[in-house]
């Protein structure tokens, strides 16, 4: 299985590199289309979350695998100053600073998992993992 | 910037060649608009086709050209949205109302010659 992939994001270059790092891992991952295209995009979004809430962060892309399926995590971390209202912030007319709150739900709806741990003050936490069942393969 | 823009007769083109951080996206909608002023553009086609991710501020951006331009008197078409790209805006639900889209440059040619000729008439 490959190995996960780190991505450090600390400004808007860096969201170039994680889509095609995503990219490049649902592809590797044997992932059909149009899946790699939607991991890319969830991907970026929550990349610039990153960049214009808590000025640096990082992604973690990691592959998964169980019995039946294989998956790819999306880990992404900030030490920001956290979502007060995950809940709002996860709704469709919620809108940030920037005007940025349409990225969260939209990136739900291209993933299957979707997770979001934030504490005031202290940073954010963004998992999402997108499966695909060994049939579709 | 990764963008070729080239004057067409009445039509300005500009094709994406490769993926554009956020701060080349603003760059390319100032100079369309600037552009489209200069050359007195009828109509805009700008290319997507080597975008292989469009994501929300990418498609807010396309919006605010194709509004922009608009109020400058040009009809704006995006052209070669990929397949899985269209899915991906389609799944995430952008809101990507005033814009008008072309399978290829030919068609997108095509589309505006329809809206640019048809000023007279409806008036829009």
């Amino acid at each position: 299985m490959a190995d996960e992939v780190r991505v450090v994001i600390a400004d808007d270059a860096d969201l170039v590199t994680a889509r095609a790092e995503a990219r490049a891992m649902a592809e590797r991952l044997g992932f059909p289309r149009p899946d790699p295209t939607l991991i890319a995009t969830a991907i970026s979004e929550i990349a610039r979350n990153i960049v214009v809430h808590s000025g640096g962060g990082e992604i973690v892309l990691k592959p998964l695998e169980d019995a039946n399926r294989y998956g790819l995590m999306v880990i992404a971390t900030d030490a920001g100053p956290g979502i007060r209202d995950v809940e709002a912030a996860l709704r469709d007319d919620y809108s940030g600073r920037g005007g940025l709150g349409l990225g969260l739900p939209g990136a739900r709806r291209l993933m299957d998992e979707f997770a979001v741990v934030s504490q005031t003050g202290r940073g954010t936490t963004i998992t999402m993992t997108m499966w695909c069942k060994e049939g579709q393969r | 910037m990764s963008v070729a823009i080239l004057r067409e007769g009445d039509y300005l083109i500009a094709a994406i060649l490769s993926d554009l951080t956020d701060t080349e996206v603003v760059e390319l909608r100032g100079e369309l608009i600037e552009l489209v002023g200069r050359y007195r553009s009828r109509g805009l086609v700008i290319d997507v086709s080597a975008l292989d991710v469009i994501d929300s501020f990418v498609a807010r951006a396309l919006r605010s050209i194709v509004l922009t331009v608009r109020l400058r008197g040009a009809h704006t078409v995006i052209a070669g949205i990929q397949p899985d790209v269209a899915i991906a805006l389609v799944q995430f639900r952008l809101n990507l109302g005033p814009l008008r889209a072309a399978l290829d440059l030919d068609a997108a040619r095509a589309l505006l010659d329809q809206l640019a000729g048809g000023e007279a008439e409806d008036g829009r």
